[in-house]
């Protein structure tokens, strides 16, 4: 998956300037907008790298700055330094060796069930992020901002969960039919943003977000409603054992079939991206909407398309965390899911394999992180704080290469 | 449709002149709303029953006895007034012309109180409170949405407003509680959120980053970064850290004694107080001085700002910055301003809704204090009505001001459209 990124043939180089004519003008953002997308996933993997490390160091500093062993020793810095040192090191050590543990291998572990259930948490905490994340991608791919996966998820879980727990349907045919519901329901809840923009040019990005919410408040009402819920607390009832994903290592561990979904899907997210005619029409109007409609394609109907194709991966999501991980709905169901989504899709540079490797990294860190809470006290949020600076970051390699003094690629080019 | 549609981000006047169509969007939706309202409130609405409103507090020199009204009858009338309002703007609209937003908000608030009628029928609840918790709940929603706007008429978009709310909220609790003095804590909370704006803008304006994706993870690490110390630092030493003094109430001498209105306006803190003043001051900044006019041709069109030698960078520096502490301000609210502590995400979407705000107020001052009004009003009606128990679930309360913003940037409740050139990096070339 190295190609892609090129423009298709016929499309024009991204218009620099403005131009006067309207309809130009929105190729010209449609352009610039995938450049942009471009540029974020075009950067080296050595930037990648050290952006994380960046990130890291940066969290080291926080953790150091409010680490109490540490403020003791500051105390009498210039008597003893070395103290100040090691306890910096040691609290920065024991985080970081906690999130190590708590994410992929717990080497303290006394038998091998306890040494591997990080590692299989932490595939299981990915699975939601990197199908989320697919469906994200394909709408970034298509220069559409879809910010609102979080709603999507949300419905989707919640059709799933209903069929999971309203409809009793037959082994194997009731676990389908689940499935297909968080599918549909994702990719209707998108539909409208995409029907939106394409009917009236609403805004995506402000129609998602406001979906989003729209989507946890109905939810919430529906837990209050008998169809959903039975006692008085806010939860749905459980999932039919015959719609809930099949546990692959056992009953000692979560991980569940959702994550070969997770596969799957991102083996069909390749093959619609870069060998299918729909997602040739997606990269095109991404790259330059308006080279697009010269060539004959709708762009209005390509919106809609992209926009069902990227709600339906975020309802698959909210479908294998209802019918594999929870078994039930609450309102927090998407926890923070959709936002992560976004992160993970960016720092996967909108491609497969990337988003496969950053989900797992992701879910690696929300497993992990709290691990770290627990063992350390160090608050699991500060996560979220490397998260987010990884992705700007990696989203601004000129500041990478300011920070660690490289030189930039293009003064290399002159030198060779 | 056609493709001109599909992102009509220019002006167009051309479109406007040439292709002006009679639009009759605004009217069917309001007679739409007006029949329903004189349907399912009036006519449908319970018989024999009386809705009392409360119209002076306690303190009042004027006292005025509440209201009671009755359900039914009242509630039919102000349905049919909302419908002579509707067949009104048909006939604007039949001019070929906007339905203005007056007629919009006068129609607005004669069909909430035919809800209110209808809802609080048989019960009673005090008009001045709910105006006053309105106006309270608006505050942090005002304060962002002009953060919001003063971003985007340089051409900068601030989805970040939520962050900025979030890390003004700390500040001003974390400062307050160290000095022991709520005002001190209001002086923070804009400083704060600077790191926020001060990192929208190194990664928008100087690095070129997608603003809509700097903004959406900006707010994912002020999440983290306050909740990250709120939980390693805040709660060890909530006495000395997160105990903060608030704002104190005070009333306008004369002017906070006017019946109903008085309370509403004039018995507030003194950040409601800034809030009128920083309406006042952003719309004549951006329209009627010279950096007004420089700032929105940024957003408009930056090259041409550029040609005239406005620097485009720096202006949007600046106004990324001071976007940001404005909204910062409208931080402190949640926590000085109202509870007193800092609790983790306690900004909870309300960054979102102030997005919503500055959207539907159209990128201007007065129309995003309008919007954010709305939409306390909204939110504090929902609080009430939760109270009251009425038929009607306050999660549908709570969606309504997320729905009614896409209805507005679809086009359905008049047209909207934000800076031209906002969401786009500006290199110079």
């Amino acid at each position: 998956m190295s190609e892609q990124q090129a423009p298709p043939p016929g499309a024009a180089a991204p218009v620099p300037t403005r131009s006067a004519d309207p309809a130009e003008h929105t190729a010209g953002t449609g352009g610039r907008a995938s450049q942009v997308l471009r540029e974020v996933s075009t950067g080296s993997l050595g930037v990648t790298v050290l952006a994380f490390v960046l990130a890291l160091v940066i969290g080291a500093v926080l953790i150091i700055a409010v680490d109490d062993d540490v403020a003791a020793a500051a105390g009498y810095l210039f008597a003893r330094p070395a103290d100040f040192f090691s306890a910096a090191w040691s609290a920065v050590a024991d985080a970081y060796s906690a999130l190590f543990r708590g994410a992929v291998i717990n080497y303290r572990a006394d038998d091998l069930a306890g040494v591997i259930h990080p590692l299989t948490e932490t595939l299981t905490a990915a699975t939601p992020l990197i199908i989320a994340a697919l469906g994200v991608a394909v709408g970034f791919r298509a220069g559409l901002f879809n910010i609102g996966a979080q709603g999507q998820v949300i419905m989707g879980a919640t059709v799933s969960g209903l069929v999971g727990f309203a409809w009793h349907l037959p082994v194997g045919i009731h676990l389908v039919v689940a499935l297909l519901g968080g599918v549909v329901a994702g990719g209707l809840w998108a539909g409208i943003a995409g029907f939106l923009k394409a009917r009236t040019g609403a805004h995506e990005v402000i129609v998602t977000i406001m979906l989003n919410y729209v989507a946890l408040y109905l939810l919430q009402y529906l837990l209050t409603t008998s169809l959903f819920s039975t006692g008085n607390q806010p939860k749905s009832r459980s999932v039919d054992p015959s719609a809930q994903l099949p546990l692959l290592l056992g009953d000692q561990f979560r991980l569940n079939a959702g994550f070969l979904l997770a596969i799957l899907a991102a083996v069909f997210v390749w093959w619609l991206m870069t060998r299918s005619t729909i997602g040739f029409r997606f990269r095109a109007v991404g790259s330059n909407a308006h080279a697009a409609r010269t060539a004959g394609m709708s762009v209005t109907a390509t919106f809609v398309l992209v926009m069902v194709v990227s709600g339906a991966l975020a309802g698959l999501a909210g479908a294998t965390q209802v019918l594999g991980t929870e078994k039930f709905l609450t309102d927090g169901i998407a926890g923070t899911l959709g936002f992560d989504a976004i992160t993970v899709a960016l720092l996967g540079r909108s491609k497969p394999l990337g988003i496969f490797l950053a989900g797992l990294l992701y879910g690696g860190l929300n497993v992990g992180g709290r691990v770290m809470e627990v063992s350390t006290g160090t608050p699991i949020d500060i996560v979220l704080v490397i998260q987010s600076l990884v992705v700007l970051f990696i989203a601004a390699p000129p500041l990478v290469r300011a920070v660690f003094r490289l030189p930039s690629p293009e003064t290399k080019e002159v030198a060779a | 449709m056609t493709a001109t549609d599909v992102a009509p981000a220019r002006p167009a006047p051309s479109a406007a002149v040439v292709g002006r169509t009679v639009s009759y969007k605004v009217p069917v939706a309001l007679g739409v709303l007006g029949l329903a309202a004189l349907v399912l409130f009036g006519l449908l609405g319970p018989a024999g029953e009386t809705t009392t409103f409360g119209v002076s507090g306690a303190s009042d020199l004027v006292r005025i006895d509440p209201l009671e009204l009755p359900s039914r009858a009242t509630a039919v009338v102000l349905s049919v007034v909302a419908l002579l309002l509707a067949a009104y703007s048909a006939v604007v609209a039949r001019a070929s012309r906007e339905v203005p937003v007056w007629l919009v908000t006068v129609f607005g608030v004669v069909w909430v109180l035919a809800f209110l009628t209808w809802a609080v029928a048989g019960k009673s609840t005090s008009l001045v409170s709910l105006l006053q918790g309105s106006l309270l709940l608006a505050v942090p929603l005002a304060f962002g949405a002009l953060g919001g706007l003063l971003n985007e008429r340089a051409g900068v978009v601030n989805i970040a407003i939520e962050g900025q709310l979030l890390t003004g909220a700390f500040g001003a609790a974390v400062i307050g509680s160290v000095t022991g003095n709520a005002y001190v804590g209001l002086v923070a909370a804009p400083v704060f959120a600077l790191v926020i704006g001060a990192m929208l803008a190194l990664f928008t304006v100087k690095y070129h980053v997608n603003q809509i994706i700097v903004g959406v993870v900006l707010n994912v690490f002020a999440v983290g970064l306050t909740s990250f110390l709120y939980g390693s630092v805040l709660k060890e030493d909530a006495a000395r850290l997160n105990s903060p003094p608030r704002l104190e109430v005070l009333p306008v001498p004369g002017l906070s004694q006017i019946p109903v209105l008085g309370p509403v306006l004039f018995r507030q803190t003194i950040i409601v107080y800034l809030l009128y003043v920083a309406v006042v001051v952003v719309s004549v900044a951006l329209f009627r001085t010279r950096w007004g006019l420089r700032v929105r041709a940024v957003g408009e069109y930056p090259q041409a700002a550029d040609t005239v030698g406005i620097d485009v960078e720096r202006t949007r520096w600046h106004n990324v910055l001071l976007g940001s502490a404005v909204a910062g301000l409208g931080g402190a609210f949640f926590t000085i301003g109202s509870v007193g502590a800092f609790g983790e995400e306690m900004t909870a979407g309300k960054g979102y809704i102030a997005l919503a705000a500055m959207i539907l107020g159209r990128w201007s001052p007065v129309g995003a204090l309008t919007a954010a009004l709305l939409f306390g009003f909204a939110d504090k009606l929902q609080q009430v009505l939760g109270v009251l128990q009425t038929p009607i679930p306050n999660q549908f309360m709570l969606m309504l001001p997320y729905i009614v913003t896409i209805f507005a940037v679809a086009g359905l409740v008049g047209r909207v459209r934000g800076p031209a050139a906002a969401g786009e990096p500006y290199e110079k070339g």
